[in-house]
């Protein structure tokens, strides 16, 4: 159906000084395939935004363009329903605000009043080769829930979600439900005023569950495989009682810490050296079953050393803080004082990280009589003779050691995430995943995302990309962890608790309460077949016209979120429940058969083919910057609103996702003139900005491949770039795009350009 | 209005809590003092420890807000009255005028031509900014506004009605609204903690003396010297800082708790400096260094610095030391002994102050000694964010997501 096009032309906000609207106007009657074109000084006004509702009405518009300031404001006033696709052109920060009338170029007006008209006859071009989205038709999902792991973060997943109305199953492997919680005598305060270790937490968290008519219980179990995607997981459980299959709609993992193994330890801190030093977990199960005594003879220690980063902070073995170690350690020295008053206990730390208002348990331990902190780094453990221990602490400022004797030592050793997957070649310290290596095309093996090739194997994923959720170093779940932290690599599964990152049981009861409300968003949006984060609320989806796929593979290696499966050819098999809608599987398409009803190939192709292209000899050069919306396009607004200028030869087209860029887009810019394309994308890498993670990545991979091949054609690399710009850097982009254009204006024209 | 979630404080805890609750289909209305979203965090140069922007995550929020109707959002807004009980609240938020009427457009910019300036409070006073202006380059919502004091000066009259600005009401009146909510979530967040009393530390006396906060301007390229670091007093650039951890924290005479994201805010500021002067020498005065979890690798990474110096001690006091220079004096804690050193700017870690504590919110809420809000079912609100505990934007953005499921819960009566 051939598209209906109204276009709006804003004169206000400064349009109108920068450029002839009027001639624009002409221009896209005369040339361009729309049913009307109107000027108004003000299009974001109710009279203006009524008389386009009256348009859509009386002339059946399903395209509207709004010539004007950019999309990301007023764009409450246009809303004219699912049915009408609308292009907002950003004149004003485009043009109006960032050309400089005062240029030192030839024809000045002229040349700024043809970018504007580019702009408009890209719009027209993005209009006719688009359509509004439509839902795509999701068969029956579930809205059921299940949590993995029935520890503090688990079992508050799971009562959440049940207490607003939801199903859940929870899976846990243990014969119990409670984690690590059961397994201990105290945990450290919590509440007001934060001075006394608190009863653990899960007695009444597991009689709840156990009550709740809306939570099933699966103790010793074990998920087995889990297929399909959020809204239509077939999940399989296996337990003593045989197997069980569940239709599931989205997963919390909650699958907790295990120990640091101490057995690392034994040269430094003499664990398995030396019978009296235990862990402090081991100290845990000891109190708890009432009785402190130390192994070798069952005596009762007179004086016990703690030492607070028995591997910890230490590069060698474990490089990070586990957060709790420090106040686990305080109440463990309160557990020997209550049952032995005159025990002494050493406290042996590098800093005390008592964060917050949990200060106030440090300060109740100072207090307490008989606890002794010592600072410094531990040097050797030896056998003091008598059974006992003996740490030696090295103080670089007092430039002598201080010797520590006790009757026993326990090590307060830190929490490993239960998705780390140790490898062979690798041990201690060592053993957190590289980055993944995703190199477009480069063969299935660099591709596999991190942590999950061999798969610590708790969800059994049957994804292609692994059988877990993609990792970060030390093998906590990857995602963008300041901002949006529940939010994994694996759509529809969220992670929570110490699974995630090292915490108290206070963060993991938060964090149970969060991942809980993230799975109840999915379940509620996918249905409707909307998108969450980060492009919340989208209804658009990829399409594969696959006869004529080559299955190269490239989009179901390069999904960030392992969208994609493959059949046994290779052909992909996609799962638009898991899709975040970022289009980089259509920038990976040397085909150009993945495409979004409002975002594709051909679009982007016929936009740059409908640019202007002046001839050698007119000295117009073009210049096509891709610019990634989330971040370099507010930017660039904000420069604009700055005021800052820009060269008049520059074209840009707005892209989901640098990583939607597809080569073929360069070709073609190449091919029809363009004298340098630029991109604009986030910051890549292991603090990646990228809000599709693999993006601005993949796309950098991609343009190096592009610069290769343009040498081997004799053209100069420099033409095609890709410079990482952030969302603050709206000082930088006009230099940037500006440094681009004068750096290939010194090497002269395409020399493609009049073929 | 009728709304299933009323939301207090409009800075990166409320922002989550509104912008998740509504994805839930829940209807949200977002309450703010200020006349744009963001709070504290809006004030950040960089988040830790990714050396981030944090208007990067703000603008995927305020995109989130843009396209759902759920969410309704009052800038310029404060409860003065909320009563009722769980599943039936009714509250009264007083919006004041912003004198800028929602349909104004920035036109040519003759806003920047207007005469009267005021101190910027966003920068913490450092520099004097239009009274008619766009709050921030993102603010959210996207609207123009006058401050209240420079509303009345006959001098904005005179601009106003002499450049011809159209929709600017300068008789506008503030309002009350009456909101009908299930539950309320309340992430008032937090102040920072007066360093006017930390006299052994001058500041306020000594230019060079600054805070953490004010730190986070002056990196910023929106801040009063567009991003260049420079000794405040004579705008000289650096070759020596010292950061004091704990200005007024872990101190019974200040504040007696940690406040929990200080030293990883000073080891990032440290960089701050460091990217800009690749000869400045640092020193940093702490007495445990925190950097909980997979921070600590961000600490590693400071400590490979050869130009940074790590100072174990609290320091003692501050005094001029000439040329513009202070000196900090430091008892080592290991030591005993006393250590000096002279820089260009001595920076203050001060901690965070729970707003709930200093601004009362009108309705009773059960809060511990310090005034951080307890979530243990005591209070017809549920707390998010630093107003909870401090806490980093982290942690912020996990406990506010949570805060929704209690939310859901009270409206559901469980």
């Amino acid at each position: 159906m051939e598209a209906k096009t109204g276009v709006y032309i804003c004169s206000g906000c400064g349009i109108k000084d920068s450029c002839n609207v009027e001639a624009i106007a002409k221009m896209v009657e005369d040339e361009l395939d729309v049913e009307l074109c109107k000027v108004d000084p003000l299009v974001c006004g109710d009279e203006c935004v009524a008389g386009i509702k009256a348009d859509i009405e009386a002339a059946g518009l399903d395209h509207v363009v709004i010539a004007g300031c950019s999309g990301r404001y007023f764009s409450d006033r246009f809303k004219f329903g699912d049915n009408v696709l609308i292009d907002r052109v950003a004149l004003r920060e485009f043009v109006a605000w960032t050309s400089d009338p005062q240029a030192d170029i030839d024809d000045i007006e002229e040349v700024i009043q043809e970018q504007a008209e580019d702009y408009l006859r890209m719009s027209a071009a993005r209009m006719k080769y688009s359509e509004a989205p439509v839902p795509m038709d999701v068969e029956e999902t579930s809205r059921d829930i299940m949590v993995v792991g029935a520890g503090v973060a688990g079992l508050n997943a799971a009562l959440a979600a049940a207490d607003a109305g939801y199903k859940v199953t929870l899976v846990e492997k243990e014969a119990e439900l409670g984690g690590w919680s059961r397994k201990f005598k105290t945990v450290i305060p919590q509440a007001a005023p934060y001075r006394e270790p608190q009863a653990p937490p899960h007695t009444e968290l597991v009689k709840a569950v156990n009550d709740h008519e809306l939570i099933k219980v699966l103790t010793s179990s074990t998920v087995t495989r889990t297929s399909g995607q959020p809204g239509q997981f077939d999940v399989t459980i296996q337990n003593g009682s045989g197997e069980e299959k569940l239709r599931i709609g989205a997963i919390v993992q909650a699958t907790g810490w295990l120990p640091y193994d101490p057995t690392r330890l034994a040269d430094k801190y003499g664990y398995g050296r030396l019978p009296n030093v235990i862990t402090n977990v081991m100290m845990e199960e000891m109190a708890a079953a009432g009785r402190i005594a130390r192994p070798s003879d069952g005596a009762a220690p007179k004086a016990v050393a703690i030492i607070h980063c028995a591997g910890s902070r230490d590069r060698e073995f474990l490089p990070y803080c586990s957060a709790v170690c420090c106040r686990v350690a305080m109440k463990q020295a309160l557990y020997i004082r209550e049952q032995m008053p005159d025990t002494d206990v050493y406290l042996l730390y590098k800093d005390i990280r008592s964060p917050g208002v949990f200060e106030q348990f440090y300060a109740r331990v100072q207090d307490e009589e008989g606890i002794y902190l010592t600072k410094g780094e531990v040097v050797e453990v030896v056998e003091d003779g008598n059974g006992g221990v003996s740490v030696t602490l090295d103080d670089t400022l007092l430039g002598e050691n201080i010797t520590v004797q006790a009757d026993m030592l326990v090590l307060a050793t830190g929490m490993v995430p239960t998705t780390l997957v140790e490898t062979d070649e690798t041990d201690g310290a060592e053993t957190e995943e590289k980055p993944a290596e995703e190199s477009p095309g480069d063969g299935d093996e660099k591709s596999r995302a991190a942590g999950a090739e061999t798969g610590a194997n708790i969800l059994a994923l049957t994804y292609r990309q692994g059988t877990d959720l993609p990792t970060l170093k030390y093998g906590f779940p990857d995602s963008h962890f300041i901002c949006f932290p529940y939010e994994t690599r694996r759509t529809g599964i969220y992670a929570a608790g110490a699974v995630r990152a090292p915490m108290d049981m206070g963060m993991a009861r938060n964090d149970g309460l969060g991942a809980a409300l993230k799975a109840i968003q999915a379940v509620e949006a996918f249905p409707l077949g909307r998108a969450l984060h980060p492009r919340s609320g989208d209804i658009s989806f990829p399409e594969f016209f696959l006869q004529r796929c080559t299955q190269c593979k490239r989009c179901t290696e390069e999904c960030p979120f392992g969208s994609l499966d493959e059949d046994d050819k290779g052909t992909p098999e996609p799962n638009l429940l898991r899709c975040r809608r970022c289009g980089i599987c259509m920038g990976a398409c040397p085909e150009r058969i993945i495409s979004f009803k409002d975002y594709s190939p051909n679009m982007i192709s016929q936009m740059i083919k409908v640019i202007s292209m002046p001839e050698e000899d007119d000295e117009r050069p073009r210049y096509l910057v891709f610019m990634c919306e989330n971040d370099a396009l507010p930017a660039f607004d904000i420069a604009a609103w700055h005021r800052h200028k820009i060269s008049p030869w520059v074209r840009i087209i707005p892209v989901r996702c640098i990583g939607s860029v597809n080569t073929v887009f360069i070709a073609d810019a190449l091919n029809g003139g363009f004298d340098g394309i630029l991109l604009l994308g986030c910051k890549r890498g292991d603090d990646y900005q990228c809000h599709f993670v693999r993006g601005s990545e993949l796309a950098n991979t991609r343009m190096e491949n592009v610069q290769e091949k343009l040498l081997q054609l004799s053209l100069e690399e420099e033409r095609v770039q890709i410079h990482e710009v952030e969302l603050s850097d709206w000082d930088r982009i006009p230099e940037i795009i500006n440094d681009f254009v004068e750096e290939i204006n010194d090497i002269g024209p395409n020399p493609f350009k009049d073929f | 209005m009728n709304t299933d979630l009323l939301v207090i404080g409009g800075g990166i805890a409320g922002i989550t809590a509104a912008v998740e609750a509504a994805e839930t289909g829940r209807e949200v209305v977002l309450v703010e003092k200020q006349h744009q979203l963001g709070g504290r965090v809006l004030q950040m140069h960089k988040y830790f420890p990714k050396l981030c922007p944090p208007v990067c995550g703000l603008e995927i929020n305020f995109r989130r807000i843009r396209q759902n109707p759920k969410i309704k959002v009052l800038t310029g807004a404060k409860p003065t009255s909320i009563e009722g009980v769980p599943g039936d609240l009714t509250a009264i938020i007083h919006v004041e005028p912003s004198y800028v009427k929602a349909d104004f457009t920035s036109g040519k910019g003759v806003e920047n031509d207007c005469p009267v300036e005021i101190a910027d409070r966003f920068n913490f006073g450092m520099n004097r900014t239009k009274a008619f202006r766009l709050p921030h380059e993102l603010a959210y919502p996207y609207r123009y506004v006058i401050d209240e004091e420079s509303a009345h000066d006959p001098a904005m009259k005179q601009f106003i009605e002499s450049s011809g600005i159209e929709g600017v009401d300068l008789d506008m009146q503030p309002e009350d609204v009456e909101v009908k909510a299930k539950a309320v979530i309340w992430a008032t967040g937090w102040e920072p903690y007066d360093a006017n009393k930390l006299d052994h530390l001058a500041y306020g006396r000594l230019p060079n003396v600054v805070t953490n906060m004010e730190m986070e301007r002056i990196a910023a390229v929106n801040g009063p010297t567009k991003g260049k670091i420079l000794r405040p007093s004579d705008q000289q650039p650096i070759t020596r800082a010292a950061f004091v951890q704990c200005a007024g924290s872990r101190d019974e005479n200040h504040l007696p708790y940690c406040s929990a994201v200080c030293c990883m805010a000073s080891l990032k500021q440290s960089r701050y400096i460091r990217e800009q002067y690749p000869d400045a020498e640092i020193h940093i005065f702490f007495i445990d260094a925190r950097t909980p979890g997979r921070w600590e690798d961000f600490y590693q990474e400071v400590q490979d610095d050869e130009k940074t110096v790590i100072h174990r001690g609290k320091v003692a006091r501050i005094e001029e030391a000439g040329n513009g220079m202070v000196t900090l004096t430091a008892e080592n804690t290991l030591t005993g002994k006393l250590e000096q050193v002279s820089v260009d700017m001595a920076i203050l870690a001060t901690g965070m102050v729970p707003t709930v504590a200093v601004d009362a919110p009108p309705i009773k809420i059960n809060v511990d000694e310090f005034g951080f809000i307890q979530n243990n079912g005591t209070s017809v609100v549920v707390g998010a964010g630093v107003a909870t505990g401090p806490k980093d934007v982290a942690s912020t953005n996990e406990e506010a997501t949570g805060a929704v499921v209690r939310a859901l819960q009270m409206m559901t009566g469980k």
